[in-house]
């Protein structure tokens, strides 16, 4: 079995901890701030790095339990983690319901008859909050958390694997990421449709991450590290960049040679694009290469606000859709201008903080005057 | 993003005015510029016999007794009326509310051989978002509809959805927008942006998007400036190459 170093990631943590930020900023619809969120310059974005991470600490936390205690009480946390999150997205569902019936009762425009059709459904409750409650409708924006409970529902076995034989679990996973893309497999949704978050396709990225955290990151230390690797990522990153670019500037594409284009769209969210995912990896290199495990800033008082975040990391991103809606409500009933955008955007990451630093609080309340040192290990917070 | 730098886009290209258009109309103007060639409504109009057919949801029309006269489908037979003087425009319309993407084609075979438009203007993509249809679906229903209405000879212009702040937060109308911008650029044919052009609209203060209302007064201008703008890219995009540029 591989040798797993016990010592907390803080990189884990500060980087789950700023993909939560940007999920929140690119939650607001048409917030202003959110042009400095990494998906628009280049083709992946926060959610990548969420899910990657998340399957990281799953592997590392419940890849102990599993160890030591057996596969039956491992798959029993795990389960009952998925149903944390559940339990979470429903208490979202609850909230957005909120926000419909007001709006639904309050606003009328001739001009956006259609559109607010999509109230309608609060006509037939019955049939929605069930279809809701099976994961079937799920709002705009609440598409993360159905995709994380389905992630860890089948992880057990995957788990089971990964322990046994990392190589094989992973390239499992990239067959079923395969298979999903050959007979475009994905999981009805209601009223029509499929899922926002194929979870055939972004498993790959969640296993890989578990692979990482079970000693596969050490395995590619090496490659990670050379001068060849780093320039391809570099490269590959200028060239997402560039095609970033030629969305925003139309007068760009006119260098964009035709047969890239033709090749390259759509680059397709819902099935993770394998553009996508070497987009993350170029990140991924980039900051394994510049951002040392033992960096000094990690300790520092600038990282730690989203270093907290990233260890609570269910509560603050369930903190982050309902501060998104928050946002939204702001910018139509109080004021949409661009001062109102950053006090928003900066007063929801402060919210996220504060409320962070209270669940520390309680954590290290309840555990008592013990030292922390008696649970090492939990590297990246929660899983 | 995109709105800073079409605020930027805008206080650079302020030039002159060159239609007669009213000046909330003409604030968007930038955004129907360098459409792709609509080859075959140069040369109807050649011919002075422009015949257009409207193709869309709920959102190309507006509610009451007089609503299809105040909604953009007219008001854009007016203003290529005015601006192709000599020339027989006709539109017709085949607007039904809360129709998808792929429940238009449908209909669309039938239109065509009923109207023969020269040109097809297609409004599709918010109900598609609302009901989230597949998106795989969606694109191929927009490939097959450009593909038939080329077929029949028609040059295609595709509409996508209305800004709309109130339910933005309820509508992923992203990808879709996505996938008609993609599918408009693969024909090469122009994608008039409304959700930029209102979204602009609603930056600049030209028209309230929030306020609640019965009334169609803002609903008609907002519409007559989408027809304008509308018909503003067509004879933009089909002017003869010789005489295009600015």
């Amino acid at each position: 079995m591989a040798p797993v170093t016990t010592e907390r990631d803080l990189r884990l943590d500060l980087f789950r901890g700023l993909a939560l930020w940007l999920i929140f900023l690119d939650h607001i619809p048409s917030n202003a701030v959110s042009w400095i969120t990494i998906r628009n310059y280049g083709f992946s974005d926060a959610t990548e790095i969420f899910v990657f991470i998340s399957g990281y600490t799953a592997a590392f936390v419940y890849g102990r339990a599993m160890r030591q205690h057996g596969f039956i009480v491992a798959s029993a946390r795990i389960l009952k983690r998925a149903w944390q999150i559940y339990v979470a997205h429903v208490f979202l569902f609850a909230i957005y319901l909120a926000e419909i019936a007001y709006v639904a009762h309050s606003f009328d425009n001739p001009l956006f008859t259609e559109e607010m059709g999509v109230l309608d459904f609060l006509r037939n409750p019955d049939v929605t909050i069930i279809q809701a409650l099976l994961l079937k409708f799920k709002p705009v924006n609440m598409d993360v958390l159905p995709l994380y409970i389905m992630l860890l529902v089948g992880f057990s076995p995957v788990l089971w694997l990964l322990l046994r034989s990392p190589s094989f679990a992973l390239i499992a996973s990239a067959i079923l990421y395969a298979l999903m893309y050959k007979f475009s497999w994905n999981i009805s949704a209601y009223p029509s449709g499929v899922w926002v978050f194929n979870p055939f396709a972004w498993q790959l990225l969640f296993v890989f991450g578990a692979w990482c955290a079970l000693g596969g990151a050490k395995r590619l230390a090496p490659f990670l590290s050379s001068r060849v690797t780093l320039a391809l990522a570099a490269a590959y990153l200028a060239f997402a960049f560039f095609v970033a670019m030629t969305w925003y500037f139309p007068r760009v594409a006119t260098f964009l040679p035709r047969i890239i284009g033709d090749n390259i769209y759509p680059i397709d969210k819902t099935n993770l694009d394998i553009l996508r995912i070497l987009h993350f990896l170029a990140l991924a290199v980039i900051v394994v290469n510049f951002v040392p495990r033992d960096w000094p800033a990690l300790r520092s008082v600038w990282c730690e606000p989203a270093i907290i975040c990233g260890q609570h990391s269910l509560a603050i991103f369930c903190l982050g859709v309902f501060l998104a809606f928050a946002g939204h409500f702001v910018f139509t009933e109080v004021s949409n201008r661009l001062l109102t955008h950053v006090i928003v955007s900066v007063a929801g990451i402060a919210v996220m903080v504060a409320t962070a630093a209270v669940l520390a609080w309680y954590k290290n309340i309840e555990r008592g005057p013990r030292p922390p040192t008696v649970k090492p290990g939990l590297a990246g917070g929660d899983a | 993003m995109r709105r800073l730098w079409a605020l930027l886009a805008l206080a650079v290209l302020a030039g002159p005015a060159r239609a007669e258009m009213p000046a909330e109309c003409q604030v968007a103007r930038h955004l129907v510029e360098d459409s792709p060639r609509l080859a075959g409504v140069t040369a109807a109009i050649a011919g002075r016999h422009l015949n257009v057919l409207v193709l869309g949801a709920g959102s190309s029309v507006l509610p009451g007794k007089g609503g299809a006269n105040l909604a953009y489908p007219e008001r854009l037979r007016l203003a290529l009326a005015e601006a192709l003087p000599g020339v027989a425009v006709t539109v017709t319309t085949d607007v039904i509310p809360h129709r998808t993407a792929a429940t238009m084609v449908d209909a669309l075979a039938v239109d065509l051989d009923r109207t023969k438009p020269d040109l097809l203007v297609w409004q599709t993509g918010t109900v598609d978002a609302m009901e989230s249809v597949d998106r795989d679906q969606f694109n191929q229903a927009l490939e097959r509809g450009v593909g038939i209405a080329e077929a029949a000879g028609a040059d295609v212009i595709l509409i996508n959805a209305q800004y709309s702040p109130r339910t933005e937060s309820m509508i992923a109308l992203g990808s879709y927008a996505e996938i008609m911008r993609w599918v408009a650029a693969q024909h090469e044919i122009p994608l008039f942006d409304r959700f930029a052009v209102m979204k602009l609209w609603a930056d600049l203060g030209t028209f309230d998007f929030f306020s609640t209302t019965k009334k169609l007064d803002t609903a008609g201008r907002v519409h007559d400036c989408i027809g304008r703008l509308v018909a503003t890219l067509v004879v933009d995009a089909a002017r003869p190459p010789a005489q295009g540029g600015q």
